[in-house]
């Protein structure tokens, strides 16, 4: 090697740590504002009270109910859905098929969609054309339709890990399809559909801008799936720049965002590994 | 007609009311793009109507409650903010795929890689706070008054390099590790199989990868309404505030009602076209195998 | 097969071949051991190649050849948990030494493997690319050696006219002769070849077959081969490497003349005339 080479080996090579060592920097930072001025103040009583002044003080019982209620609607709706779609989209030949090469693009195009124009889709859809109002309805199904392709695309990578000798096998015995697809396709297919569902779960904890015109600003107890509710990551976004004072409190509300993100990814990551290491036991 | 993979199977009728099922699901999900589409047209048509494409473009400034429509300065600061959080995002994210996959010692790239997925699951509203809370001070120290471009850009920038980097791993994990031995048998220098060998290999995989970031940049809403200030006027530098188009849809949204809300929904069709384009883009750029 | 009484080898006798120098050995090898995460892949390996000639590795898979060779350029360092003892010498110069430019010496020790391994570029770039990061930036000089080393595999008048074509785009053979001259163009010294025709077909693996029949006399080449009939077409001196106690070992190592028609080992012979392996 020339000796120019080797000094610039040595240039890039240094350039490179620098650089990885401030983008874990700035992780580092972001993790460690979030978890000391939110982290150190956490009460349980903050996670069961109902908000005052705005949100100033108290706590956010109502809004992690409302969270829970909108994440809820939109993985009810989405999971029937979505598995539908995967097995279609993956026991079909894709590539021979106008009609399902359609539905793949339209996926595509839908996991690029901004969440605001998410956004605007469901007021103008759910909360007009169908009437819903502000509603945690109308914001579930909103979220619903934003994680479907990502649930679609990971339970699809699960459907496509089963071995084609299974389809093989199944129909040397003569067994039908819907037998075929209940005892041998759906059981080897749920990791992948396990860990779409907690990323879309992921996804829906971590929006907001879908949200603010479909489920609203309503900070109180929902009693009904009509009624307005405020999500978690609302609430921060409120707090953080509508109110004076709210600081600490998003603070927290942001820690426990974050808390219940990082143990939904924890989740995902464990299912994949635990299930992947059996999988290769058994076979 | 559709062709199952093994066409004798059709013979019970539960499996054909299955397979009815399954279309029936397949084609709700793929409806909904065209019904997002159908939805920002109807909306958009009554100003595109009395108020015409042009006046988007050529009114004095935008104030929707006197009936001037101007999107320009707000396009101008998506374009902005989304060119610089993508020049920078764009090499550091490519440097942190090279440090996991030739850098750095097998546990520390593990480590590593925890951090940038970590990163890469923290909702836009949490960065938009730490931009609040700790950029904008900084930066209002430097040149007041600080919600700025420069703020808009670190956070963008910030918030697309982890996905950036993730996917830039993935297509660095698929270069063959034949063309990395024969490298080595030449005698190569690291630097030097990088740049000549993994690089262009993996190139197509990185191009679509920074692709879907701009997507991202451009439809990014919450963090960039946070930090950039939301003043409608075209920045003439860094550090003066700015509004991008999809902040005065969160902002405005609210309270619109009539052309107004009508003008947001135009926004929203111009973001839609804008992804739907780069979805394509990618789509042609990941089958393509470009050499030299 | 009609097998005669006292000669080991069962097929017709060698014809007479060109010396292709005088015995002066390069690459000397002693006592050479390599283990992979505690397990032994071959040990106590003596061999000397002699400048110019053509030896050929011969034994049954999974005996350590290929470990061998990828041992005499340290390739052996980009695999973790690898270890090497015993001592190699090229012309002299301890190859093991914390001293050794790495890059310099693999430049001098060039490597073909199995499977063709162009990179995804242009057939051009794949010779000049190396070439420059080995030093020669001067353009009229590098596109010198383009078209010398591509006359010399023989590739040149299939490619003149396309040099700008990706390379995956040719055949397995053209790629596998584009490999060779990849490795000639950067001078090498001693040439590694790790059955660089089984990927092949056999019309194609005939071609490169002759191609490195040509290089005899012009670099030290040390060939791992499954083909015995390949070894004694084209080889001067061959080694038999067997499995003995689960670990790899040299067995034998002489001449084609030695090895193919009066082999000292049991072994040898039982493996030469087809019986084992």
């Amino acid at each position: 090697m020339t000796k120019s080479s080797c000094r610039k080996e040595r240039l890039v090579t240094s350039l490179i740590w620098l650089c990885v060592l401030l983008i874990s920097a700035v992780f580092f930072w972001i993790f460690g504002e979030i978890l000391w001025n939110g982290g150190s103040k956490l009460t349980f009583d903050f996670l069961t009270l109902a908000p005052k002044q705005a949100g100033r003080g108290g706590g956010i019982g109502p809004i992690l109910i409302s969270t829970l209620w909108i994440v809820g609607v939109a993985m009810a709706v989405s999971i029937p859905l979505g598995v539908g779609a995967a097995i279609l989209l993956s026991e079909f030949k894709s590539s021979e098929n106008i009609f399902i090469l359609l539905i793949r693009r339209s996926l595509d195009v839908l996991a690029g969609v901004p969440s605001i124009v998410f956004g605007l889709f469901g007021n103008a859809f759910f909360c007009k054309t169908l009437g819903l109002g502000f509603s945690i309805l109308s914001g579930g199904l909103t979220l619903a339709c934003m994680v479907l392709p990502i649930l679609i695309r990971s339970t699809e990578e699960g459907f496509r890990s089963v071995p084609e000798d299974y389809h093989l096998s199944a129909a040397a015995l003569g067994l039908s399809r819907i037998s075929t697809l209940w005892n041998l396709l759906l059981p080897a297919a749920v990791p992948g559909l396990i860990v779409g569902i907690v990323l879309g779960v992921g996804r829906a904890m971590a929006e907001t801008a879908a949200l603010i015109f479909t489920s609203g600003y309503v900070d109180r107890m929902p009693t009904s799936f009509l009624d307005s509710g405020r999500s978690l990551s609302i609430h921060i976004f409120d707090l953080s720049m509508n109110v004076s004072g709210g600081d600490p409190n998003a603070y927290r509300s942001a820690f426990v965002l974050m808390l219940i993100l990082v143990l939904i990814n924890a989740l995902a990551s464990f299912t994949a590994n635990y299930f992947f290491k059996r999988r290769i036991i058994t076979v | 007609m559709i062709l199952l993979k093994n066409n004798t199977l059709f013979l019970w009728p539960s499996d054909r009311i299955l397979v009815w099922v399954l279309r029936f699901c397949a084609v709700i999900a793929a409806m909904i793009v065209f019904l997002i589409l159908l939805f920002l047209l109807n909306e958009s048509i009554p100003v595109l109507k009395h108020v015409g494409m042009s006046r988007f473009f050529f009114d004095s400034t935008w104030s929707p409650t006197e009936g001037l429509y101007n999107l320009l300065p707000m396009l101008w600061g998506t374009l902005f903010a989304m060119v610089g959080s993508v020049l920078i995002a764009t090499p550091l994210g490519i440097i942190s795929a090279l440090f996991c996959h030739f850098y750095a010692p097998k546990p520390i790239a593990h480590i590593y890689r925890q951090i940038i997925q970590l990163l890469a699951g923290i909702p836009s509203v949490v960065y938009g706070f730490w931009g609040l809370v700790v950029l904008i001070p900084l930066i209002g120290q430097i040149q007041p008054p600080g919600p700025s471009l420069l703020a808009g850009i670190l956070i963008l920038t910030i918030m697309i390099l982890p996905t950036l980097a993730l996917s830039a791993d993935a297509s660095l994990a698929n270069v063959p590790s034949s063309y990395l031995k024969g490298s080595a048998a030449l005698g190569l220098s690291r630097w030097a199989t990088i740049r000549g060998v993994v690089l262009p290999a993996a190139k197509s995989g990185l191009f679509t990868g920074v692709i879907l970031e701009i997507g991202r940049a451009i439809g990014e809403t919450m963090a960039i309404l946070m930090v950039c200030g939301n003043v409608v006027q075209t920045p003439k530098n860094i550090f003066e505030p700015m509004r991008t188009l999809t902040a005065n849809i969160a902002l405005e949204m609210a309270y619109a009602l009539g052309d107004h809300r009508s003008a947001l929904f135009v926004s929203g069709l111009i973001l839609m076209l804008v992804i739907t384009g780069l979805v394509i883009c990618a789509e042609i750029l990941s089958r393509k195998i470009i050499y030299d | 097969m009609n097998i005669t009484t006292d000669s080991a080898y069962p097929w017709s006798p060698l014809e007479k071949r060109p010396a292709c120098c005088e015995p002066k050995s390069f690459l000397e090898i002693k006592n050479l051991s390599l283990s992979y995460k505690g397990e032994k892949a071959f040990e106590g390996v003596n061999l000397d190649l002699y400048q110019g000639c053509i030896t050929a590795l011969v034994g049954p898979s999974g005996c350590g050849k290929t470990s061998f060779l990828t041992a005499l350029n340290r390739l052996t360092d980009l695999i973790s948990g690898c270890k090497l003892s015993g001592s190699i010498k090229l012309a002299g110069e301890d190859i093991q030494a914390s001293s050794v430019d790495i890059l310099a010496l693999r430049r001098r020790v060039g490597m073909i493997f199995q499977k063709p391994n162009p990179f995804p570029l242009s057939i051009r770039k794949n010779i000049l690319f190396p070439l420059r990061e080995h030093g020669t930036t001067d353009k009229s000089e590098a596109n010198a050696i383009l078209e010398r080393v591509l006359q010399q595999v023989g590739l040149w008048d299939e490619v003149k006219d396309r040099l700008r074509a990706p390379a995956l785009s040719l055949s397995g053979g053209q790629q596998q002769r584009l490999c060779i001259a990849r490795a000639l163009a950067l001078k090498p010294e001693v040439l590694l070849m790790d059955e660089p025709c089984s990927a092949l077909d056999p019309i194609s693996g005939g071609i490169v077959e002759d191609l490195i029949t040509s290089l005899r006399g012009k670099y030290t080449i040390l060939i791992v081969t499954h083909n015995l009939a390949q070894a004694r077409r084209i080889a001067d001196y061959t080694g038999l490497f067997w499995v003995r106690n689960h670990v790899g070992q040299l067995i034998e190592y002489g001449t084609v003349k030695e090895i193919f028609e009066s082999p000292k080992e049991e072994l040898t012979r039982a493996y030469i005339q087809g019986m084992r392996g």
